[in-house]
């Protein structure tokens, strides 16, 4: 179905961008436009969301030029539960913002590009074009940017240097790989593509731009051995945006993977036992990596590299049973990990470091916020009936199902090193006898803060936990939305029925 | 003209990569904008060139007929363009802010954040 509808998301976050930028002295201006739009936001995308699951893939022709040759814009289900997922975590980390950035930060112009940020994943996630997708890339990573190094602070600068230079290879690579598929097929619509790839007879050429394709996206999102650049940079920046990076950007890089994988290189057995070879590394030393850290999101980095390894493994697996469980990590993980940024800020605004060994006796201090973390950090772990759980259950089934042990092997151990790090953060937070830790002049702590500040920072973890729970419990749900995304992307003539439909 | 194309292309990525691989920071930027510049090329010459027929439809036709210039590559190199040089704006920009901020062009001394805090 065609409506113009598709692009609301996108257009809406750049309205509130430009919005924001005509406020660009009025900080608390700037907060409430940011949360009010983000809850609209919300909305937009629920009301998407409803209706592409109701009346099935919504397109869209920019300048209505026909499928093939213009620039296409798809929601399907995958698209619109990213969009919901993005939009959600987004007014999460908005909140959280209000309460966690200083104003120094606000005055340079942190919301406007926040909200840039957001319109760049709104976008990729709807991009019905290979090209198209790499300029919402463009977009993501310039925002990001200057989000990394807002401030200026040392290590956030340092940080930067690796993040930027990893991120804009990653984008010549991506480049050259379109460059290649163009000259393979002369189209870049996504659907076009699916189409006239398998028609090529030179199946090594093809190859050849998938493993490009690979490198490119396996880059963007931290899977081995391209991920070095993440934790040397993801722990640098203020809580509320390593929330939002650890949320969401290397989730944009594994939602390109799969559409990539299962749209226009149908993967043959060399790129599944690569694709599985990656992800069974990428857990073992996203796992191993986390083990030895002391700095609590230092720890967190290396587990968003674990975890990825869990979402590359289920397309490595290759089954639609598979791509059930990758798609509900991906749901889950997105939550989860935003919430586990913000909790380890939050620590950070009350006790002024996140060092394992200087931190302890949460528990009896706070016993009530210590409850609130411990939903997300066993959420992660995977323990029953918690959303982390339902989504393992699917990639084991599917990896048992194609015979493929070693891969499931891998899963399981890394559900145990995240499972054996959790149990030690949380006897390093939150049991451990405190000790005194020295007053920072620089940090501005929890309890000088604003009553609204502190309720926004807490609010935004509790909304999170809660929708993290209901993953957990409403596990029925979630489990019927990606079955269908699993479905449509096993048999994409749907999709590709819906961009070519007048054509074909 | 497409044998030529090719060797240039290729210097550029390997310049490109050599660039990278150095612990100069701004070796590391020139290295960026080389690779750069040699994917625009790969998109140019992959468009298949075409000598001296621009994609214009003649006032007494309809349609474009036999070979012609594809246009599409061109439109793709120009976004490419725009956006890598917003891109390295930004990224000299920071390697300026970094060295008077860190006091270092080496990149093999910029490890303080993989320290233990």
């Amino acid at each position: 179905m065609s409506s113009p509808f598709v692009v609301l998301p996108i257009i809406f976050q750049l309205f509130l961008a430009v919005l924001l930028m005509f406020c660009w002295t009025q900080k608390n201006l700037q907060k409430l436009i940011s949360v009010v739009g983000s809850l609209v936001a919300v909305i937009i995308s629920v009301v998407l969301f409803a209706a592409v699951w109701k009346e099935g893939i919504y397109t869209t022709q920019a300048g209505n030029w026909v499928a093939p040759f213009g620039i296409t814009f798809v929601a399907d289900t995958f698209s619109t539960l990213m969009v919901l997922l993005t939009t959600l975590a987004g007014l999460a980390v908005s909140v959280f913002s209000v309460g966690s950035v200083r104003n120094a930060r606000i005055k340079f112009g942190y919301f406007p590009i926040y909200h840039f940020l957001l319109m760049g994943l709104n976008g990729a996630f709807l991009a019905g074009d290979i090209f198209n997708l790499y300029v919402w890339f463009e977009i993501i990573i310039i925002s990001s940017f200057v989000l990394i190094t807002i401030g200026g602070e040392k290590a956030q600068l340092e940080g930067a240097v690796k993040y930027v230079t990893m991120n804009l290879l990653a984008s010549v690579v991506f480049l050259t790989a379109i460059a290649i598929l163009y000259g393979l097929t002369g189209s870049l619509n996504m659907a076009d593509l699916s189409l006239k790839v398998a028609e090529i007879e030179n199946r090594g050429l093809v190859n050849v731009t998938a493993i490009l394709f690979l490198v490119g996206f396996g880059i963007k999102s931290a899977v081995f051995p391209l991920y070095f650049w993440l934790p040397a940079s993801y722990h640098t920046p203020p809580p509320a945006i390593s929330a939002i990076f650890g949320g969401l950007l290397t989730k944009v890089g594994v939602y390109a993977l799969i559409r990539v994988f299962t749209l226009i290189f149908i993967p043959d057995e060399f790129m599944i036992n690569l694709i599985s070879g990656m992800a069974a590394i990428t857990i073992l030393s996203g796992g191993i990596g986390a083990l030895i850290q002391n700095n609590l999101r230092k720890i967190f980095s290396y587990l968003i590299i674990c975890h990825i390894g869990f979402m590359i493994a289920g397309l490595g697996i290759y089954t639609e049973t598979a791509l059930i469980g990758s798609v509900f990590y991906l749901t889950h993980d997105i939550i989860v990990k935003t919430t586990l940024f913000m909790v380890a800020g939050l620590i950070f605004k009350i006790k002024g470091t996140y060092s394992l060994r200087l931190l302890g006796g949460f528990y009896k201090e706070y016993p009530k916020l210590s409850l609130l973390m411990s939903i997300s950090l066993f959420s992660l772990v995977g323990i029953p009936p918690l959303s982390g759980f339902w989504a393992k259950l699917f990639l084991i089934e599917g990896g048992l199902s194609v015979g493929n042990y070693w891969l499931v092997g891998f899963i399981l151990l890394g559900s145990f090193l995240t499972l054996f790090i959790i149990a030690k953060v949380w006897a390093g937070v939150f049991w451990k006898d405190s000790i005194h830790i020295p007053v920072k002049m620089q940090v501005k702590y929890f309890h000088e803060l604003k009553p609204l500040k502190r309720q926004a920072m807490v609010g935004s973890i509790i909304f999170l936990s809660v929708l993290s729970l209901s993953i957990g419990f409403g596990a029925e749900y979630v489990i019927q939305v990606a079955s269908k995304v699993a479905e449509s992307l096993m048999n994409p003539q749907d999709y590709i029925h819906a961009v070519l439909g007048q054509t074909n | 003209m497409e044998i030529l194309l090719v060797i240039l292309i290729g210097l550029l990525y390997a310049a490109g990569i050599y660039m990278i691989l150095r612990r100069s920071l701004v070796k590391l930027i020139i290295g960026l904008i080389l690779l750069g510049n040699g994917a625009n090329m790969l998109i140019f010459l992959l468009g298949k060139i075409v000598k001296g027929k621009p994609p214009i439809i003649e006032a007494t036709g309809k349609a474009l007929e036999g070979l012609y210039a594809d246009p599409i590559p061109q439109a793709l190199i120009l976004t490419a363009i725009v956006i890598s040089f917003g891109l390295q704006a930004f990224a000299i920009i920071l390697v300026k802010r970094a060295y008077k901020v860190i006091k270092t062009d080496d990149l093999d001394e910029m490890n303080a954040t993989d320290e233990d805090l």
